[in-house]
């Protein structure tokens, strides 16, 4: 199973390596709404007080249009249904992507955060950094896991576009309102103490853990049609 | 009581025509309903005393505890249908469609609650929406089962569409505990909430009480007709689509004349 994961993922990073539309398409839109953002809320005091909701927000985003390009991928020329011919165990097939979306989401959470210190003068502490670490780690995970999962039931459908979103964002509700406030604390917004931000850790991985094995058992029969 | 009416339903389109989708139970069904929906108006309108504190605004609660009740219980249906659905041994396109008429009439019934419980919030406590935890996890609902009957609606064959949608009703299991802990954790850590309780500030007194158990017997009826109902339809629809074109082509080659 884990070998099938890492062919895998290393497959699906191999192509959006090659192909450059997560790099030319996804992180300009990221960095984009970041700087919406502000134009929309105006205030510098306001943009530095909410500038973890915002980053988890753009990343939020951006996991619809990676999530519908990972299983664009595999829709497109029936790869999906030649993987399955091939006899592979659909649990390493669904690791292998979620492994490859979290790379893509930590990457972007990286960028973003960097780009909230430079657009909306966010603070990076130095004793904050292992919670930021954690935070981004488990988040990204969650999202890679739970977005995987609701590709996968989606992949080849009808209006995927518009319903991806509508069937993801409630789901992910739970990693937005976490994440954003364990990154508020290592970064000690609004005075936010750090040790505010472990609980919200606990449940950035309790999330991860879940998503990760429900979608390991119910990848294969939601891909077998 | 839908599972023990199947036999009743599956002989009928072997007639060739199917003008309605009630049967006997479901008629008694009605007329329950609607005899019960009428000791409620009168009851909740007329008989029963405004309350002490909140006056007659509390005659919304005889709609609104009722409705969330019959959502939770609808999902709650859809996600046992749906289990039942992917059980290999129970497995059958019945258990889908009782899953998706509970989930369509769930959503319905959640909307009628998040519409009284905001209006009655207004009255009571001067805003339309508070972000708490039991508000925000029933807006959650009210979203995810949109989205799930979204999913019904994609199309493909009816065991792919059992299946789709059978995996997402039991994914709503796990999401939304999650969602409604987070809220909780994220309510309890900001200080100036102040949660309110939509029934704790209400006296009760025992005639309030009696016709509040009558609007939720009321409503369980009405979502058992209706259930019932939906789900022939969804049937007559399924079979519509497996079979509708060689009936028709049949029908039209015996006027024809030609076998």
């Amino acid at each position: 199973m884990w070998r099938v994961a890492r062919l895998v993922a290393a497959k699906d990073l191999r192509i959006e390596w090659r192909s450059r539309v997560v790099t030319n398409q996804v992180v300009p839109f990221a960095v984009l709404v970041l700087v919406m953002f502000a134009f929309a809320l105006d205030v510098e005091s306001v943009l530095q007080r909410v500038a973890p909701g915002l980053v988890w927000l753009a990343v939020m985003f951006s996991q619809f249009f990676l999530v519908q390009r990972a299983f664009a991928v595999e829709t497109s020329d029936g790869a999906l249904d030649a993987l399955r011919v091939a006899g592979v165990d659909p649990a390493g097939v669904f690791l292998g992507k979620a492994l490859a979306l979290m790379a893509q989401l930590a990457s972007l959470v990286i960028l973003l955060l960097v780009g909230a210190v430079l657009l909306y003068r966010a603070e990076i502490r130095a004793d904050g950094l292992v919670l930021l670490v954690t935070a981004a780690c488990s988040a990204t995970a969650g999202l890679a896991a739970v977005g995987t999962l609701y590709g996968g039931l989606t992949a080849g459908a009808k209006g995927r576009e518009t319903l991806l979103p509508l069937l993801l964002a409630p789901v992910v509700a739970p990693v937005l309102i976490a994440a954003a406030r364990a990154t508020e604390a290592a970064l000690g917004t609004a005075g936010t103490a750090l040790g505010d931000g472990w609980p919200w850790v606990g449940v950035l991985a309790t999330f991860a853990v879940a998503f990760g094995v429900v979608g390991t058992v119910a990848f294969g029969p939601l891909i077998e049609e | 009581m839908a599972v023990t009416t199947q036999p009743v339903q599956t002989e009928r389109p072997a007639t060739g025509r199917v003008t309605a989708t009630g049967t006997r139970v479901t008629r008694w069904l009605a007329v329950a309903c609607w005899l019960g929906a009428g000791w409620l108006l009168l009851a909740g309108l007329v008989l029963s005393p405004p309350d002490v504190v909140q006056g007659d605004s509390v005659r919304i609660m005889y709609a609104h505890v009722p409705s969330a009740w019959i959502a939770y219980l609808a999902f709650v249906v859809t996600a046992v249908s749906s289990a039942a659905y992917l059980w290999p041994r129970t497995r059958s396109l019945t258990w889908d469609r009782i899953a998706g008429a509970s989930a369509e009439v769930g959503v319905l019934f959640m909307g009628i609650t998040l519409v009284t419980g905001m209006l009655w919030g207004r009255i009571t406590w001067g805003v339309f929406w508070q972000w708490d935890p039991r508000l925000t996890t029933t807006a959650f609902l009210f979203v995810t089962f949109a989205g799930y009957l979204a999913v019904r609606g994609l199309g493909g064959s009816h065991e792919q569409r059992a299946r789709r949608s059978a995996i997402l009703g039991l994914l709503a299991v796990v999401e939304i505990p999650l969602v409604h802990f987070s809220v909780v954790l994220w309510r309890s850590l900001h200080q100036e909430a102040s949660v309110l309780n939509p029934n704790g500030d209400v006296q009760l007194d025992g005639f309030m009480l009696f016709t509040l158990f009558t609007g939720v017997l009321v409503f369980t009826l009405f979502y058992l007709w209706l259930v019932l109902h939906r789900q022939r339809v969804l049937w007559l629809q399924d079979h519509h689509d497996d079979s509708g074109l060689d009936e028709a082509l049949s029908a039209r080659r015996a006027e024809e004349g030609t076998p």
